[in-house]
């Protein structure tokens, strides 16, 4: 008698929320699948196609690589296919030094650069956080004013200014600072120039966003306790900072790892860096298979670390920070 | 004069002309642009006092406090502590610590870190550091906490770590801004007391800022009351509300009611006064201003003010009306009775008893009464 009591009592309450919770997870779905789509069509399938054409040879034809893994033989031609795949493009890569001199010049590259535009950058970001708040909206503006115009362009400009005979030149010359034209443009000084110029935007606003939320009031009640300005800077202010800090290097060291325009512009011919050599794969030598192993190569040098590190990050958030 | 009630009778630097002041704002300015947050201010602090700056937000105390820790320089006028001229002195060397309104705990630290972070700074050797953050951790009872980080706090364990916080290097003189702002009603009246036996405790001069009176009036030995950056009277919370030196304090503390009027006369012990409707109201002397006909007002606080259906034999002053609104209140019952001559007045009476005989309710006529030194004379 009481069992069905309780039975009664409690079908109609569980019978509402479970259709309301399957329509919840139903429209949840369908939200977080837009982006899953984009992800699937715009970096899934095209890394497939990469990483399919970076297991096959290359070819004088039209696409320049035996065609692998296709159905026009069928489904069995499907599965012969997979009898030709090699990684002989990847063993070639590690075979010819060049590959790897590049990588690691290209990760040096941008560890220095990264670290110019956080020096140059931070400054930017604290003067504009601290600046009044009718002010801040201005101050955004003109950090995000550069990207209305070409980035090419703007790379170009650079040239003018750099080269022996150019702007910056003149003007040292004229003031008689130095007496011979220095040489800036094609060498690595004039890449980390152009790295730190093109991608300050990118450390300057999450430097800036995560500045502007912190509480003033931590920096005075910092002094109030003994501490001098400086020592309050790096003991509050900065660490404080860090999410945006980290956030900051990973958006400016990713695309400059791979940045091609900026060393080919401004780097010359003597400069190594691995986005170049992957045009010239591509490009000039019309190995498709061997800059697809070179691209798929980068991904994971890129990717892997990033991964590891947001895990730990997520570890450190779950245990209270 | 008669004695107004003081809780600790024992301490009145205030009254001792010899005693020294400890902290002392010398006529100090302080403009923002064309603001002027403080103006043209004095006042003086002893040594072991709990002072209150009572005023509406924008009064300029915040500011005044903000001075004190160094944050703000004063526009003009120096301000000293125990003998030194404060003008200069970069906030990190000022003996004196503060507890900030928002707490402003460090979110990167843990609870231990944050009370340790001034006796860091102070190179305190590391044994002593620990020993100190104990001491403290035990005195805002939040042992079990020290491993914490302040957003896994409540807002009251939050409280007491700023306050641990700030008290760990023993300063000269601790500022507290607003510090039970963010609490709710019930553990703010727990904080008050707490707060005050924390300072006999640690015989700290503390300096408060506050827009609460009652918070003011509870914890303070003087308080300040400011207005536009200006002080309008600093006298003890008995004093402040007994004896409101202005308009402005009566009204600010507590409820008041004002009769407008002249002084009609004035004898060796009481002065008459003329309402503005004629009504006579006798008082006794003790207000500063009551030369002959001047331009007066008359102050009395709603709980001097009896009210009875019939006009009692013996009162001196009573005049008649209706009784326009009554609120029981439980432990009190409060009348507005409008006078005949149109004035409102309001009326508290204590339920000393739980049944009345003769109760009075709307639209009755009443009679109110008080005596002679129920009230002040206040300037106009």
């Amino acid at each position: 008698m009481s069992n069905i009591a309780v039975a009664d009592a409690a079908a109609p309450s569980t019978a509402k929320p479970f259709l309301t919770r399957l329509g919840a997870g139903f429209v949840n779905r369908l939200v977080i699948i837009v982006p899953y789509l984009w992800l699937l069509f715009f970096f899934l399938i095209p890394f497939v196609i990469v990483f399919k054409i970076s297991l096959s040879q290359t070819a004088i034809a039209m696409p320049p690589y035996t065609p692998v893994l296709d159905f026009s033989d069928g489904v069995s031609g499907f599965f012969a296919g997979f009898r030709d795949l090699n990684f002989d493009n990847y063993v070639w890569l590690t075979q010819d030094a060049l590959y790897f001199k590049a990588y690691v010049t290209s990760v040096i590259i941008a560890a220095i650069s990264t670290v110019l535009t956080l020096i140059v950058g931070y400054p930017i970001a604290y003067g504009m956080s601290r600046a009044p708040a009718t002010i801040r909206p201005t101050l955004l503006m003109l950090v995000i004013l550069p990207f209305w115009t070409s980035f090419l362009i703007r790379v170009y400009a650079w040239i003018g200014i750099l080269k022996p005979e150019g702007l910056l030149n003149q003007l040292l010359l004229s003031l008689h600072i130095i007496n011979q034209p220095l040489v800036i443009l094609n060498t690595y000084t004039a890449i980390f120039i152009g790295i730190v110029y093109s991608y300050l935007p990118f450390m300057v606003l999450p430097l800036y966003s995560s500045l502007e939320k912190m509480d003033y009031s931590l920096i005075e009640a910092a002094k109030d306790l003994g501490c001098p300005p400086t020592a309050a800077f790096w003991k509050i202010t900065f660490p404080l900072s860090l999410p945006g800090v980290i956030a900051g290097c990973l958006l400016v060291f990713i695309p400059a790892v791979g940045e091609f325009v900026i060393p080919d512009l401004l780097g010359g011919s003597q400069t190594l860096m691995i986005g170049k050599t992957l045009w010239n794969e591509f490009f000039a030598n019309r190995d498709w298979p061997v800059s697809s192993a070179v691209a798929v190569i980068l991904l994971l040098l890129l990717t892997v670390p990033i991964m590891l590190f947001q895990q730990a990050q997520a570890r450190a958030q779950e245990q209270g920070k | 004069m008669k004695s107004l009630g003081s809780i600790r009778r024992d301490f009145a630097p205030w009254n001792d002309p010899n005693a020294k002041p400890y902290i002392q704002f010398d006529n100090v300015t302080k403009k923002f642009g064309d603001f002027t947050a403080v103006n043209n201010l004095s006042l003086t602090i002893f040594e072991r006092e709990f002072f209150a700056l009572l005023g509406a937000s924008g009064c300029g105390k915040s500011t005044l406090l903000r001075m004190l820790a160094g944050f703000e320089e004063p526009t003009a006028g120096r301000i000293l502590l125990d003998g030194q001229d404060l003008r200069g002195i970069p906030p990190y060397r000022r003996p004196v610590n503060m507890m900030f309104q928002s707490y402003a705990l460090f979110p990167h630290m843990t609870v231990e870190n944050n009370i340790a972070f001034g006796l860091k700074q102070e190179g305190m050797p590391k044994p002593d550091i620990e020993k100190r953050v104990a001491e403290m951790l035990k005195l805002v009872k939040l042992e079990q906490f020290a491993k914490r980080k302040p957003h896994q706090l409540s807002g009251g364990q939050r409280q007491r770590v700023a306050l641990a916080r700030s008290v760990a290097k023993r300063p000269k003189v601790l500022l507290l801004d607003e510090p039970l702002g963010a609490l709710d009603k019930k553990l703010r009246e727990e904080t008050q007391f707490e707060l005050m036996d924390l300072q006999q405790e640690l015989g700290l001069t503390f300096v408060v800022v506050t827009h609460d009176q009652e918070e003011a009036m509870t914890m303070a030995d003087r308080i300040a009351i400011m207005d536009k950056g200006e002080v309008m009277q600093v006298a003890t919370p008995a004093e402040v509300y007994e004896a409101p030196a202005s308009r402005f304090v009566a009204h600010f503390v507590g409820n008041v009611n004002m009769f407008e009027g002249k002084v009609a006369e004035r004898s060796a012990n009481t002065t008459r006064i003329t309402g503005a409707s004629g009504a006579q109201i006798v008082v006794e002397n003790g207000g500063a201003v009551a030369a002959p006909n001047a331009d007066i007002v008359f102050a009395i606080r709603p709980e001097k003010i009896k009210v009875s259906s019939k006009k009692p034999a013996d009162a001196v002053n009573a005049m008649e009306g209706e009784v326009y609104d009554v609120a029981y209140l439980g432990d009190m019952t409060v009348y507005h009775i409008r006078l005949d001559d149109g004035q409102i007045v309001r009326a508290s009476a204590l339920n000393a008893a739980r049944v009345t005989e003769d109760p009075l309710t709307w639209n009755d006529r009443a009679w109110v009464s008080f005596r002679p030194d129920a009230g002040v004379v206040l300037a106009r």
